[in-house]
């Protein structure tokens, strides 16, 4: 089960990384200062690797347990 | 900088790196870890950034922008989708004691030479070219670094004596143990600390030009938009844009865990699957910081050196440099030294592997002069043939870079090697999860991926380094327009890199699946399709798994063994193999499963196909052929035939048993009848015979009796001696009906006169109580064939039970007679007691009264309606009765007139 769900977020991570979405950041504009599309592929970036790393973790952890 | 500074602390950072290694590998046998195993993998991971990335990605992102990411997004994806793919290869990888991808690939297919071989070369073509860019960075940021010249004179360079210590520090910690499944501690720890050395450089680098020289993000990005050529880099321009972000992330994403050093510390070096749940975010962080400062440091470069003429390259170097930062440049310098050392020290041992055990051994094995070299000290050979490859490697890199990068730009070798290993990717995704691939398939994807590859890629930089003329370019291959290389078949709007990513991998994949649904796998294929897909299922008994029929005397299993892994070692790993599989390893000749697992276990030092050769070559192997196996499956398939009989046999004894069961039942039932039946005459005959021998014993003792009396007993023992004879009449009447010994009269008659003349002869006895007997019979009733006499009686039987049961003095009869449908059909009605529901089946059964005792003894013999039931049924007619209880009955029989 959590798996398939690391499995469907690095789907969803896989397309928000791409074209047509990553168009509605492709502007000429700055966010804090920095390009939109710069802000944008890192903020994706450090929530998926978040994400990933508390389904990873928490199975660790889960395995640990059972062990 | 003086350059004799700068070369003692190249050489002592090598000497920490030494130090590191040594410690590492002496800690291993302790089996304690300092930073914790899971960490090390991941660093060791990052590898994968090397001093392309260090100071390559400034210069990408100058040129190219935002792009530069796509090769660290892609690992990053795939890294989070690849659990189970990265799982599943670590998994074959450690059953089939994989060394490398060339082994992992040529393994799958059949253990087949001709593509380990094939493998290796694309390796060496992609990997040489690649140490060779590592190589020149060191060689750049030295000489950027202390101001001197690159020499021609090579024994001036300094960069070919630190190209001899990573000989050295390879051949040491990458040759120590022949057995390249038992994993390279000491190399990967040093990787480790190497990978943490580059990113802490990197992101001081980074604090110094973002914080110090400038003042944050903000003000970066702020004197940046004041260069025009700057901000271009702010977006991604126009739809090719797009399209090279998708293919550039697409490629970043396959080609990440094929290049032989990814291979090698991604899965060979992995000591425990667990290890993957921490690499697959620690990783990716890693990425993301160690790309966090590359667009500040762009931007400030191009910012600061908008005057002066900086290769973008080297902003990393420059920029301290520039603001006489010279720590700091030592720093970087270091960063980018460690992450060529990194990647050259990997990729080579990945490559030596492969080189030595899919080029050089199976040559060595196939010449018969070196065989007895071979077999004086085997370990030793395989450890000098790998020492031998690893020097050829570094140094054909090093000649690399000294003779050809002037001719060739290095910028793209990157990608370029990228394309190429991404070759390997339909291979391994099909060979994993696909059990059809074979071997051809595979042999002609990973050609035509080749062969595009060089076609668009290699051809065209050819061209600029003007080997060959650059017609090919505007006119196309052969003057053919829709063979130009950077335009194949037309295919416009394409960036370079994704224009051969696409075809090279549609050519492929394309070939790969059609040749292999067109051609047939071996035994050996199919066997380790199998062991490849099914590996969850089978990894726990792979030992059993494998085609080997061979003979092998077991000394010489055990020689070999002990040749290679020393005799001690060999004497536990038969007992305990012995000891798991319950097999006897005392016998003259080896287990086949021994032989197998020997197999194995030299994989894992000479690589699966020279392992193959050298069991080989001590067993006489009868590989089994198609028509054994043909055989094989036949005879199953004929034991399957005669099982699947013995199936239906059973299937029908079973029904036969049923069938008999059901007889039998009825016999019983019948016999049980029978019973009844005879003890209900006999009990029917006592009755009368009772009160007759009654009566005449009182007429033989008393003769006194008044002439009345005498009457009257006298009259009732005629009665009983009618009745009796009557109820014996009736039985054998039975009998004979239902033996079918009965002689039906058949001549044509009419029912409606049958019916007259019973109501005639039973009208007496109807007015005696009575009783109203009405008639409505049909006129229109025909003639048919029956027995009268017969017919007679089935009336008097109806008739005379109606009477019985109506109530005296009140009484109603009604006989109706009607012709419908071809049927004669007879009703008789009365306003009697009436039947109750569970009896009405029952009634038609003689004697049905024993069945059960609780029924109120009707008068009469209970024969009637059994008699009339078997008559009317030998004029194949049918007889019921409907009723209700208190409201009377209705009999009614139906004959049918043909």
């Amino acid at each position: 089960m959590k798996q398939q769900k690391l499995v469907a977020i690095s789907i969803l991570i896989f397309c928000l990384f791409n074209f047509p979405i990553l168009s509605l950041f492709n502007k000429n504009q700055f966010l804090f200062g920095i390009p939109l599309i710069y802000f944008y592929v890192f903020a994706i970036w450090i929530i998926g690797i978040l994400i990933v790393a508390f389904f990873a973790e928490k199975r660790n952890i889960d395995r640990k347990i059972d062990e | 900088m003086n350059s004799f500074v700068l070369g003692i602390i190249s050489i002592y950072y090598l000497g920490f790196l030494f130090l590191i290694a040594y410690w590492a590998e002496k800690k291993a046998k302790t089996k304690t870890s300092f930073f914790g195993n899971a960490n090390i993998y991941s660093l060791s991971l990052a590898v994968y950034c090397t001093a392309w990335t260090f100071y390559g990605s400034v210069g990408r992102a100058a040129t190219n922008g935002i792009d530069f990411l796509t090769v660290y997004v892609g690992p990053t994806i795939l890294m989070f989708l690849g659990y189970p793919i990265l799982i599943k290869i670590i998994r074959i990888s450690k059953t089939q004691r994989i060394t490398s991808i060339a082994d992992f690939i040529s393994s799958r297919y059949g253990k087949n030479r001709f593509l380990g071989v094939l493998i290796t070369i694309i390796c060496l073509l992609s990997g040489i070219p690649y140490i060779a860019l590592q190589l020149k960075a060191i060689s750049n940021s030295f000489e950027l670094l202390t101001n001197t010249p690159a020499t021609n004179n090579i024994f001036a360079d300094h960069t070919l004596y630190i190209a001899l210590l990573l000989v050295l520090f390879t051949i040491l910690f990458g040759t120590r143990n022949v057995e390249a499944t038992e994993r390279h501690k000491g190399m990967v720890s040093a990787i480790a600390v190497e990978s943490a050395i580059k990113l802490f450089a990197f992101l001081i680098i980074g604090v110094f030009v973002t914080y110090w020289i400038f003042d944050g993000f903000q003000d970066v990005f702020s004197k940046a938009k004041m260069i025009e050529s700057l901000q271009q880099t702010f977006t991604i321009k126009n739809e090719v844009g797009q399209s090279t972000w998708f293919w550039h992330i697409f490629l970043g994403m396959i080609a990440f865990l094929f290049l032989p050093r990814q291979f090698q510390v991604a899965v060979v070096e992995n000591e425990d699957e667990n290890h993957v749940s921490r690499a697959m975010w620690l990783f990716p962080l890693y990425m993301l910081l160690i790309n966090i400062f590359v667009i500040p440091i762009t931007m400030a470069g191009g910012f600061i050196f908008q005057n002066y003429t900086v290769n973008p390259d080297m902003y990393v170097l420059s920029l301290p440099i520039h603001f006489s930062a010279e720590f700091l440049a030592i720093i970087a310098y270091i960063g980018g030294f460690s992450a060529a050392t990194g990647m050259i020290i990997v990729e080579t041992i990945a490559i030596s592997v492969m080189v030595s055990n899919n080029l050089l051994m199976p040559i060595f094995l196939g010449i018969s002069k070196s065989k007895s070299l071979i077999n004086r000290n085997p370990k030793s050979f395989v450890q000098y043939i790998r020492r031998f490859a690893i020097g050829l490697i570094i140094i054909l890199g090093y000649f690399y870079f000294k003779f050809i990068t002037e001719k060739f730009s290095l910028v793209s070798i990157g990608m370029t090697s990228f394309v190429l290993i991404a070759q390997f990717a339909p291979l391994v995704f099909g060979g994993i999860f696909w059990k059809n691939g074979t071997q051809k398939g595979a042999v002609f994807g990973l050609i035509s991926g080749t062969i595009l590859w060089f076609f668009t890629l290699i051809v065209p930089s050819l061209v600029s380094s003007g080997v060959i003329s650059d017609s090919i370019m505007t006119n196309g291959f052969l003057g053919n327009s829709l063979l130009k290389p950077y335009e194949l078949f037309g295919m416009l709007g394409m960036e370079n890199i994704a224009h051969a990513t696409f075809w090279s991998l549609f050519f492929n994949l394309t070939l790969y699946i059609f040749v292999s649904l067109c051609t047939k796998q071996s035994v050996l294929e199919h066997n380790q399709a199998g062991v490849f897909v099914d590996v969850f299922k089978f990894s726990k008994v792979s030992e059993h798994l494998g085609v080997w029929r061979g003979k092998a005397l077991l000394s010489d299993i055990k020689s070999l063994l002990e040749s290679f892994i020393g005799k001690n070692r060999t004497d536990l790993v038969l007992k305990m193999f012995a000891v798991r599989n319950n097999v006897n390893v005392q016998t003259k000749y080896a287990d086949p499963q021994l032989v197998n697992y020997s197999e194995k276990l030299l994989a894992g030092i000479v690589g699966t196909t020279s392992a193959r050769m050298m069991v080989a070559s001590v067993a006489k192997e009868e590989e089994i052929s198609l028509d054994e196996v043909v055989e094989i499956l036949k005879k199953s398939q004929e034991l399957m035939a005669v099982n699947k009989e013995l199936n239906t046999k059973s299937q029908e004894l079973k029904l036969l048993t049923e069938q008999l069961q059901t007889a039998n039942n009825q016999l019983l039932l019948t016999d049980k009848l029978k019973d009844d039946f005879l003890s209900t005459v006999t009990h029917e005959i006592r009755t009368p015979l009772t009160a007759i021998k009654a009566l005449s014993e009182i007429l033989y003792d008393n003769t006194e009796l008044e002439l009345e009396e005498k009457q009257h007993f006298l009259n009732t023992i005629i009665k009983e001696t009618d009745r009796l004879s009557r109820l014996i009449n009736q039985v054998l009447d039975l009998e004979k009906l239902e033996s079918g010994k009965v002689n039906v009269v058949k001549e044509y008659i009419n029912l409606n006169e049958i019916i007259d003349e019973v109501v005639e002869s039973i009208a007496q006895l109807a007015k005696e109580k009575g009783i109203k007997i009405n008639k409505s019979l049909a006129n229109n009733l025909p003639d048919f064939q029956g027995d009268r006499d017969r017919l007679f009686q089935v009336m008097v039987n109806l008739l005379s039970n109606a009477i019985k049961f109506t109530n005296e003095g009140t009484g109603q009869i009604k006989i109706v007679a009607d012709f419908i449908n071809d049927n004669l059909q007879v009703n008789v009605i009365d306003d009697g007691s009436g039947i109750s529901t569970k009896y009405q089946e029952v009634i038609f059964e003689k004697f049905y009264q024993a069945h059960d005792q609780t029924v109120k003894k009707p008068q009469g013999s209970g024969l009637g309606l059994a008699i009339s039931k078997k008559i009317i049924e030998l004029h194949d007619g049918k007889i019921w009765v409907e009723s209700e209880e208190k409201k009377g009955s209705k009999f009614s029989f139906i004959i049918p007139v043909n």
